[in-house]
């Protein structure tokens, strides 16, 4: 009786097995695009995929948002239940490389010629030891200016070239009454504002130096130190109640008129959208004063496992779709971002979108496009949080004196390193 | 199991069935408790074990299964005398105790007196015990989200009175990091409160009448009563009330989240935050494990002399 039973599981779970072995028209997707906007971007890869005749499954993520997704993955990572491709950002895709989980797909990679179109300074974070390991799907850049139109025209502003000016600017903003600087006081959003204070401040050499070569001396320079100087400057100009504030909150003040200017990645553009504004009539997108001509960014990317070989055919349908001209495209329009190649044509595009197609082209060409550290690409995860507690503390006054800030972001990087 | 013991009738005669049915009624709370018991076992002490031994490894993103030494309390332990700045560290212990001591002692001050007042054998008693009750049915997450709106200087209760008239009203202590930390706790305090004044409530009905019939007959006044008398016979209630804050206190993760995301620059952080955030976020996973075992020794140096304390002398 105990025998039967055994042969019983062992045929149900050899079934299983051969059930599981036909199931290569799939594609296993954890990803946590699941509001209104992502998710309706999202639908145009899916309407692709099911042309060539691949489902699309998602992974149930518990409680959405990155963190809980990026648990959720590496608990199936380390039961070995790999998904066909998962969301990824920056140094986790190197990281699960690493750990020597990730697929091949050099080969589609080769046929679709993603070495020339895709920019060399993703290409640093989907590419592993030669093999590429993650097709990425867009780039959003983080030196932006978001202001509304009308408040502008009424304090009669201009576009600020420089720092200087900027601060102008949230002068005459602060003069007329309106809160200048609309910032959430999370530690990631000052640091994403520290990112572009940086740049302006040392230029794009210094920031190459100090936030992705992590070099001591530029860490510690007074550059460094002016940098906090001016972006002690910029707290200032912020509302008494900006801490803890969600960055969409900060974007709806813009919007309405409450604040002048967010600095805030693209990502806010899908917030002006969403509340039916177009650029140039009624929000104005600037890069960062001093900063035209660079171009901060972070990425999506689709990491790829290594899953089994009845599951590739799907795996290569997927990248595929994603880096298509056409995905690409109908993709970046929705979601706010640009094209994560530089062949795809700008003409679905706003004012802003083709600006940052230009940016990219431009900042590609000319060797000044730069990973954020804020936002997990500029050094591994350790390090990369390590600096936003520092410029956290230092926005809240745990940290007093940009003297101070110095010595204590020399000291938490190299400890994370 | 029933097929082994199906096989075992076939091969015994008949008149052992009685002694292996009686064998079966003796193994079956055992084997009825066997899932649950195998289950913490593994879940709880297997993975103390398996994160004391990560503790000391050099894992980051992934569990890394090289002992490496004790780099990480060393790391720790160099953090804990950061005060200036504070590191998160030093910020998350310090907030502990604040939190931990606060929490724990207003709860059991406030949830006692409420207690008592309701003890007094009033009308309405049956409406308002629920009324004070209920904030214990709320997770966190929702006690954390109405206080952050309620306590958020410019949506909540300064607002409110801002527009009743008093301008010079000012309470911004969730966007203050020096105070952000006793938001926590009027949070905190609020929800657990009422639990533990039913807690109380309990113990003091279940105080026999006549002691203190007895005693006012002796003519003890009505504070005497409760200090000489009613809290001395509540002292199982204060221990059980006293675990079950004590346990509240420090896993409270999810509050400080809901309620303040940490704080202006990190300044609410509970040790639980931080073991989240290091093996979570930033792939510090020996850090985590090693912060998260600190944790677990804590609430051992407190608990277990407590215990030992109250339980060794109920054999009497």
């Amino acid at each position: 009786m105990l025998r039967k039973l055994l042969i019983g599981t062992a045929l149900a779970s050899g079934l299983a097995f051969a059930a599981h072995a036909e199931d290569v028209k799939e594609v296993q997707m954890l990803h946590w695009w699941t509001s209104g906007g992502e998710a309706a971007a999202l639908n145009v890869l899916k309407g692709d995929l099911a042309k060539e005749g691949y489902a699309w499954k998602d992974v149930p993520v518990a409680g959405g948002g990155g963190d809980a997704a990026m648990t959720a993955l590496k608990a199936m990572v380390a039961a070995g239940n790999y998904p066909t491709a998962s969301q990824m950002l920056g140094y986790t895709v190197l990281d699960y490389a690493a750990a020597g989980v990730m697929g091949d797909l050099t080969e589609t990679a080769k046929k679709e010629g993603w070495d020339k179109s895709v920019p060399a300074a993703l290409q640093k974070f989907s590419v592993y030891e030669g093999k590429w390991v993650a097709a990425p799907v867009n780039v959003h850049s983080v030196n932006w200016l978001w202001i509304n139109k009308a408040v502008m025209d009424k304090i009669g502003g201009t576009e600020p070239k420089t720092f200087d000016d900027f601060v102008a600017l949230l002068d005459k903003a602060k003069a007329a009454g309106v809160i200048p600087l609309a910032l959430g006081g999370q530690n990631w959003q000052e640091a994403t504002m520290f990112d572009s204070v940086v740049l302006s401040t040392g230029g794009p050499e210094f920031y190459k130096k100090a936030f992705n070569d992590l070099d001591d001396a530029s860490l510690k320079s007074d550059t460094m130190k002016k940098s906090f100087d001016n972006l002690a400057k910029l707290v200032t100009y912020v509302d008494p109640n900006f801490s803890g504030r969600d960055w969409n909150l900060a974007t709806a003040m813009v919007i309405k008129g409450d604040a002048l200017v967010q600095v805030m990645g693209d990502w806010a553009k899908g917030e002006f959208h969403a509340a039916k504004k177009t650029p140039g009539t009624d929000f104005l997108c600037y890069r960062f004063p001093g900063t035209d001509g660079s171009v901060i960014y972070n990425s999506d990317m689709f990491g790829m496992f290594n899953v089994p070989d009845d599951r590739k055919a799907a795996q290569v349908a997927l990248a595929t779709a994603t880096l298509s001209k056409s995905f690409q495209s109908a993709f970046n329009v929705v979601k706010g971002s640009v094209p994560a190649r530089t062949d795809v044509p700008d003409t679905d595009f706003d004012a802003c979108g083709k600006k940052g197609i230009a940016d990219l082209k431009a900042a590609n060409d000319g060797g000044t496009l730069f990973g954020s550290l804020a936002q997990g690409y500029g050094a591994p995860p350790a390090v990369a949080n390590a600096y936003k507690d520092v410029v956290s503390k230092f926005v809240h006054g745990q940290i007093k004196t940009s003297d101070e800030a110095v010595t204590e972001l020399v000291k938490a990087i190299d400890d994370a390193k | 199991m029933s097929t082994v013991a199906t096989s075992q009738i076939k091969l015994t005669p008949e008149r052992h069935r009685a002694s292996v049915r009686s064998r079966l009624q003796d193994a079956l709370p055992k084997i009825v408790l066997a899932p649950s018991f195998a289950i913490t076992i593994v879940f709880v002490y297997g993975f103390i074990l398996w994160t004391i031994y990560l503790s000391f490894t050099n894992s980051k993103t992934f569990p890394s299964y090289v002992i490496t030494g004790s780099r990480a309390y060393q790391r720790l332990w160099g953090w804990t005398f950061d005060t200036d700045p504070p590191s998160s560290w030093y910020t998350s212990i310090t907030n502990m105790g604040i939190f931990g001591f606060l929490y724990i002692f207003i709860c059991l001050a406030l949830g006692l007196f409420l207690a008592i007042l309701l003890d007094q054998k009033i009308r309405g008693e049956g409406v308002l015990r629920p009324i004070y009750l209920y904030p214990m049915a709320l997770s966190f997450i929702v006690t954390g989200v109405a206080w952050k709106w309620f306590l958020d200087p410019g949506l909540g209760l300064e607002q409110t009175l801002h527009q009743w008239g008093w301008t010079s009203f000012h309470f911004d202590w969730i966007k203050n990091k020096d105070f952000v930390i006793y938001t926590v706790v009027i949070a905190g305090v609020w929800q657990a409160s009422g639990f533990i004044m039913a807690m109380f409530l309990a113990g003091l009905r279940g105080i026999d009448g006549e002691i203190m019939k007895a005693a006012q007959i002796d003519g003890a006044t009505t504070f005497q009563l409760y200090r000489r008398i009613v809290i001395p016979l509540l002292r199982p209630i204060f221990l059980s009330a006293f675990i079950v804050l004590a346990h509240l206190a420090i896993k409270s993760y999810d509050l400080v989240v809901a309620l303040t995301s940490g704080g202006p620059g990190g300044s609410a952080w509970l040790p639980s935050n931080f073991m989240y955030e290091y093996t979570f976020k930033r792939n510090e996973m020996a850090v985590g494990s090693a912060s998260a075992v600190i944790m677990l020794m804590t609430i051992v140096a407190i608990i277990v002399p407590y215990l030992y304390s109250e339980l060794r002398e109920k054999p009497r």
